[in-house]
Parts: C-alpha cells; sequence; structure tokens
C-alpha cells in the first residue's frame, strides 16, 4: 500500500512539473479570442458601438461586457460572424446602437472648409490631410466612414456620400430562382 | 511532322453555328457618326486621358496614357474631334459607367506619323514590350489581358501556341482572319515567338475550319510553325485546354502556362502585333462576328468605340430579336443596353431571339446527377461548388477550388436540372473578391487606427518630457542664481515648484518697479478731475468684481482646442 502512495505521489509530482513547465514554455501572450474577434470588426473605429475603437470592442466582447449585436457597420454579416465563433445564438442589430448604412465616405467641401483642424484630430485613421488654416481634404481610399468628422466641423462642411458602385467593385447577383407558373 | 494530341476531361459539343456568319469576306464596317472610347477596355486596368474637349486628334494618336501595372495604352481610332470626355456606359455585364472620349470623326481618316516599322532585332526587350504598351496591345480572345505582360520574362518558354480553335458556337471572327491574313498573323506570331524566345511555334485550329486550317497551312509552308487541327470540342479554345491538347502539359492549380514552358496567344492579338510592329499602328479596330437572328451575319472590320447599335445596323436583326449577347452564347452577357460602345475584347454581337436560342426551361432542385462533374474541363465538382455558392459558404468553395474554374459554362449546358451554374459560381467569385478587398482594407484602417494611437501617445510622452526638461533648467537656473535674488522662494512651497519661485519672483520685482515709478499726471490735478478720476476708479472697480466670477471658465473654455483631444 506504501507502494502505492509513493506511485501515485511520483507520478502526481512529474505531472506537476510537465504542466507547470508547459503553462510557462506555451504561455499565449494576450487573449487570442480578442485578436480574432478583432478580425471580424470592420475596422471603422467609429465607436458607435459604445467602446473607444474595435479593439476595445473585441475585448468587451471576449469579457463578456457586450453583446455581439452592438456594430452596425458591420451589419447582420458581422454579428453572423461573431455568433458563429463565439457559439452565440445569431441576434439583429441593437436599434439603440444605430443602423446598417450603405459604405458611404466623408467628403469635405472645399469651398467652405476654415481649416480648423478639428476633423483631423476626429478622424481615428488619418484620413484627411491639411493644416491649421489651410483647406482640409478627405483621402478616400483611406476613409472609413465612421462618420467621426462629422460633428467636430463648426462649418458644417462634412458631408457622408455613399460610395457608388464601378465597374472594377460591381458584383455579380445571387441567381434569381424563377417560380414556376401554376398550371 | 504530326505530333501527338492529348484529350482533355469533359468538354461538350454544341451546335457550332459557324456557317451563319463564316461565309462572307471581312468588311470594313462605316465609321459610325460617333466614336466613344472607353478609356478603361476592361474591368481590369485603366488609363489616364491626355486630350482634350475640342482638340484634334489623328488616327492612331494616343489618347490615354496606361495606369499601372496592367495599363495599355488607349488611342483615337480615326481623325477627328474630342466632343466630350464624359461618362458613358461601358460593354460590361452591369452596364456601368466608365470614363471615355467622345470623338466626332471627320471623315478624313488622316493617320499619324508612324511610317517606321519597330524593329524588334535592334531594340532591347524592354523597349519592344514598351512598344507593345503603347501600341495599346491586348489579348484579343475575349479576356484582353495586356500581351506585354504576358510576354512577361521571355525565358523558360519553350513553345509558344497560337489560338485559333473558337471553340465557342456562332463565333468567326478568328476563322475569318486566319483564312484572309494568314501571312500576317504568322509574322506577328513570330514575332512573339522571338520576343518570348520560344523555339517551337504550333498554331492550333479546330477542325471544324478547314479552310482556316488549309490557309494556315499554306501561309506556313517552309518555316518551322506547325499548324494543327484539333478535335472540335469545347472548350478545347481555352488556355489551358488548348496547352493540355497540343502538348499534353497539364497545369496544376494555381500555376500558369509559362511556368510550364508554354505561352498561348490569340491569333488576333498575333495579328495586331504585327500591325504594330510591321506598320507602327497600335491597336484601333478588330473583328466583330455579326451574327444570330439577322439578315445580313459576318464580320467587320470594326473601329474600337463603334457604338453597337450602330454596328448592328450593318447585321439588320430580325424583328424577334429580343436580346443581344456580348461574346459567346456560352460565355457572353446579355448586353444591358445597346448604346455601349465596341472594346478591344469584343468579338461577337449575337441577335438573340426566343427561337435561336429558347428561354431556359425553370431551375430544378439539384440531385447530385455529377453530369455536370463529368462534363467540366477543369475536374472540378461543379455540383459541390453549387452547394456551397447557394449557400454562401465561400471558404469551402474555396476549398473546391472555386477559382479554378473557366466559367466555359460547360456544368449549365448539360445540367438536367437547367441550373445556371455558371451565374452561381460568378456570383460567389465577385463576393470572394469584395470580402478579401474590404478585409484588405479593414487591416490597412487597424493599421492605421494604432499607428495613430501610438503616435499621440508618442507626442504626449514627448510633450511630458519637454516639460520637465524646462522645469528642470528652471530649476537649476534658481538654484545658480541664488537666494539673494528671490527671498520669496525661500518659502517651502515654492521651493518645491520652481515655476511658482519664478512667478512670485518676477511679481516682486513688478511690485518693486511700480513703486518706484509715480504716476506724474495725477500730481497738480483740480478737485474736479481727482472727483472724476475716483468715479472712475470705483465704476472699474465694480467691473472687475463682475468680471472675476466667470473668467476662469472662459479661459479654459479657449483653451480647450489647443489640448490634444483624449
Amino acid at each position: 500500500m506504501f507502494t502505492a502512495i509513493l506511485v501515485m505521489a511520483g507520478i502526481a509530482i512529474v505531472l506537476g512539473l510537465t504542466l507547470g513547465y508547459a503553462a510557462i514554455r506555451f504561455k499565449v501572450e494576450g487573449d487570442p479570442l480578442v485578436e480574432k474577434i478583432d478580425a471580424i470588426l470592420p475596422q471603422t473605429q467609429c465607436g458607435q458601438c459604445g467602446f473607444p475603437g474595435c479593439k476595445p470592442y473585441a475585448e468587451a466582447i471576449a469579457n463578456g461586457e457586450a453583446d455581439i449585436n452592438q456594430c452596425p457597420p458591420g451589419g447582420e454579416e458581422g454579428v453572423r460572424k461573431l455568433a458563429d465563433l463565439l457559439g452565440r445564438e445569431f441576434k439583429p442589430l441593437s436599434e439603440e446602437h444605430g443602423v446598417e448604412k450603405p459604405k458611404s465616405v466623408a467628403v469635405i467641401d472645399e469651398q467652405v472648409c476654415i481649416g480648423c483642424t478639428l476633423c483631423i484630430q476626429a478622424c481615428p485613421v488619418d484620413a484627411i490631410v491639411g493644416a491649421a488654416k489651410q483647406m482640409h481634404t478627405v483621402v478616400e481610399p483611406l476613409c472609413t466612414g465612421c462618420e467621426l468628422c462629422v460633428a467636430p466641423c463648426p462649418v458644417d462642411c462634412i458631408a457622408m456620400v455613399p460610395v457608388a458602385e464601378t465597374v472594377q467593385t460591381w458584383k455579380w447577383k445571387y441567381p434569381v430562382v424563377e417560380i414556376r407558373k401554376a398550371a | 511532322m504530326i505530333g501527338r494530341l492529348f484529350k482533355f476531361h469533359g468538354g461538350i459539343k454544341p451546335d457550332a453555328h459557324k456557317n451563319e456568319s463564316a461565309g462572307v469576306a471581312i468588311r470594313k464596317a462605316p465609321l459610325p457618326p460617333r466614336l466613344v472610347v472607353p478609356l478603361r477596355q476592361s474591368a481590369r486596368a485603366g488609363a489616364s486621358c491626355i486630350v482634350a474637349v475640342g482638340q484634334k486628334v489623328l488616327k492612331g494618336e494616343r489618347i490615354g496614357e496606361p495606369e499601372g501595372f496592367l495599363g495599355t495604352a488607349v488611342h483615337a481610332p480615326t481623325s477627328g474631334t474630342v466632343t466630350a470626355i464624359d461618362s458613358c456606359p461601358m460593354a460590361h455585364p452591369s452596364g456601368l459607367d466608365t470614363p471615355c472620349v467622345v470623338i466626332e470623326p471627320d471623315g478624313e481618316e488622316r493617320w499619324i506619323e508612324h511610317a517606321t516599322p519597330f524593329d524588334h532585332h535592334t531594340a532591347t526587350r524592354e523597349q519592344a514590350l514598351a512598344w507593345l504598351r503603347d501600341c495599346g496591345i491586348v489579348g484579343l480572345g475575349g479576356a484582353t489581358f495586356p500581351s506585354h505582360v504576358k510576354l512577361g520574362r521571355g525565358s523558360g518558354i519553350e513553345t509558344l501556341i497560337l489560338n485559333g480553335a473558337e471553340c465557342e458556337p456562332w463565333i468567326t471572327c478568328d476563322d475569318r482572319l486566319m483564312r484572309e491574313r494568314a501571312a500576317d498573323i504568322l509574322a506577328g506570331a513570330n514575332i512573339l515567338r522571338e520576343l518570348i524566345g520560344a523555339r517551337e511555334l504550333i498554331v492550333g485550329v479546330e477542325d471544324n475550319k478547314p479552310e482556316a486550317v488549309a490557309a494556315m497551312q499554306a501561309a506556313a509552308a517552309g518555316t518551322a510553325a506547325r499548324v494543327v487541327a484539333v478535335p472540335a470540342l469545347y472548350p478545347a479554345g481555352g488556355e489551358k485546354q488548348l496547352i493540355r491538347v497540343l502538348t499534353g502539359v497539364e497545369i496544376p492549380y494555381g500555376k500558369l502556362g509559362g511556368d510550364y514552358g508554354v505561352q498561348c496567344f490569340n491569333v488576333g492579338t498575333a495579328h495586331a502585333v504585327y500591325r504594330a510592329f510591321i506598320h507602327g499602328e497600335p491597336l484601333i479596330s478588330r473583328i466583330v462576328t455579326l451574327t444570330g437572328n439577322c439578315e445580313t451575319p459576318g464580320n467587320w472590320e470594326v473601329a474600337i468605340g463603334t457604338p453597337v447599335e450602330d454596328l448592328l445596323a450593318l447585321a439588320r436583326p430580325r424583328t424577334d430579336t429580343d436580346r443581344y449577347l456580348m461574346g459567346g452564347p456560352m460565355m457572353g452577357f446579355a448586353m444591358p443596353r445597346l448604346d455601349v460602345p465596341v472594346v478591344k475584347g469584343t468579338n461577337c454581337i449575337i441577335s438573340a431571339s426566343p427561337r435561336l436560342f429558347p428561354p431556359a426551361p425553370p431551375e430544378q432542385p439539384c440531385i447530385r446527377c455529377t453530369e455536370c462533374a463529368k462534363a467540366c474541363p477543369v475536374e472540378l465538382q461543379p455540383f459541390e461548388l453549387y452547394w456551397f455558392s447557394r449557400s454562401k459558404n465561400f471558404g469551402k468553395a474555396q476549398e473546391y477550388h472555386l477559382f479554378d474554374c473557366i466559367e466555359c459554362g460547360c456544368c449549365s449546358y448539360v445540367c438536367p436540372a437547367h441550373i445556371p451554374l455558371v451565374d452561381y459560381f460568378r456570383f460567389s467569385k465577385s463576393e470572394i473578391w469584395a470580402r478579401e478587398r474590404e478585409k484588405t482594407a479593414a487591416d490597412q484602417a487597424r493599421e492605421r487606427f494604432e499607428f495613430r494611437n501610438f503616435r499621440q501617445e508618442r507626442e504626449k510622452a514627448e510633450k511630458a518630457a519637454k516639460l520637465a526638461a524646462k522645469a528642470a533648467e528652471t530649476r537649476a537656473k534658481l538654484a545658480e542664481a541664488g537666494p539673494a535674488e528671490a527671498p520669496a522662494a525661500t518659502d517651502a512651497p515654492a521651493a518645491e515648484d520652481p515655476k511658482k519661485a519664478l512667478i512670485a519672483a518676477a511679481l516682486a520685482r513688478a511690485k518693486a518697479q511700480k513703486a518706484e515709478i509715480q504716476p506724474q499726471n495725477t500730481d497738480n490735478l483740480s478737485p474736479q478731475t481727482q472727483a472724476e478720476i475716483a468715479d472712475i476708479e470705483a465704476r472699474r472697480k465694480v467691473l472687475e468684481a463682475v468680471a472675476a466670477t466667470p473668467a476662469p471658465q472662459a479661459a479654459e473654455a479657449a483653451a480647450a482646442p489647443d489640448e490634444p483631444r483624449p
């Protein structure tokens, strides 16, 4: 019986050491779940979810502090992907956080711009160029359409313009199944 | 020398319908009253406009400068005046607009100075490729891939294949071109062969075009080029399929012919190369087959930019025509509108009627009969791809090699359930591309956002460091000056904060100065003036008292915009 206890204790010590070593050796830096959630989010950094950027929202989702339906730019599809990733039920976008809109970009009316730099400070992705008392302009391909620059503008010269479809971005439509006529 | 021919998987034999349009010689289409030349000849690459409205242009004058890696130049198809540079609908299934140069022909057809042929023997390879790009030479088989890119590296290519298979039903433009201009095609092919450094030149022509085979063989007699009649089996004209049939090389997933020492060019492209090198002419016209439900089908040499509706008048479509297809019936698309111009990739316009092209019966459920897999020339499993595309399971579709699909339409053709399989695949492909674009954009946005945050942090740290340095400097100064300069600075709190000490010292100095300077003009005043001054002082005091209360808030508000936002 004494041997049995010794053997069990020995195994426990060996396994414990192995596990302890593995915990240090294979330690995962940061939370991989946050990265995965962040990869799904659209990176508009608009803050409509109530968090200052996509990463904080991803962290909040991972910690269970936020729901998965708070990202209007990601749309229903984004919610679906998050639901898939986290193994939760799909739920429609929560209305208090906004509605899904077609992709738009900010356009500065350059005649009206007074060069106050407030929009430049507001832009989360550095998509606006200009300097104090100089005209500003939005670099269209970089704009994520977060609308954060619209509110600070003191002369209301920023408008959100939906992105038009071009030959390069045009998509084939989902084939429509014809319903057979009743005989 | 007749080499062994190989077979590719699947394929179908639809009715060829070549005889309708193949009998008549190529005619030159009359110039329309207005040419609309798209600066973007395909969805892939564009050109930047280098002419202005009102400018007179000559035939062959460059109007668009190539843009980007895949760009090629665009030229004026005739002499005339630029009347507009505007967005016009493009010959594309979307019918969306693209920037176009509208030219009103003057009917004189005056050429630019172009008499000097380009000698590719004396020029370097780079010059020759640049010449191809500047002549706007693209693949005329339909995909309009720029030829100078395809000629690419110029090494490791053993065999150049000239694609004259023209496997798609109804189209006969390459057939007629080979019958009538065989020598020119071979001359162009030899230039291509030399540029690409290939030893061997094989011309593959489907055996349902005996006249074209004979003409090409006659032209090739005595040269090293081989003209081979390949069995007519759609899609033998697909690049990988033709390479397989002629050389037996099977090109795997994700690779190109060039990786296996074989490169493929269309006969029309070879002809355009001949015109560009021997005659110095850019690509400004092409052969277009007008066929289908019309009175006078045939092939026409059409200036690029001719509106389709002007062109159709030449073929006189019958009254029961209900739609028009651009390209062949297998891979072409129904044109959403007819005011679109002919582009470099337009090989055929078919007038379709319900009699010739009966509307497809309603789609029925897939029963996994695998007819489509048997017909697929790239050995895919279209029924699986169909299920994945239908359920928008794009990841799985890609796993089943959706992007190997050449959209030849064999699967839809054989499907007993009449499922428009290719439409599903096209939908999936464009959806995946769109997602990839979005993903890249999101990744870039994340990177920019993270860099911005990093920059703001850095700026904050730099500012704090600067302030600390300044404070240290002041402290050092104070210590140097000693207690004599600022007696007030010996106080405990002031010693802690050198800034406060400095202010206190300055205040003390100012006070001393003020005490020294006595007001001079108030010494000998009348009592009346003194009373007036007292009155003013009293009022000022009241005002100061009023202003003192909101003043700190106002100062804060004024300072706020200068502060970095959180």
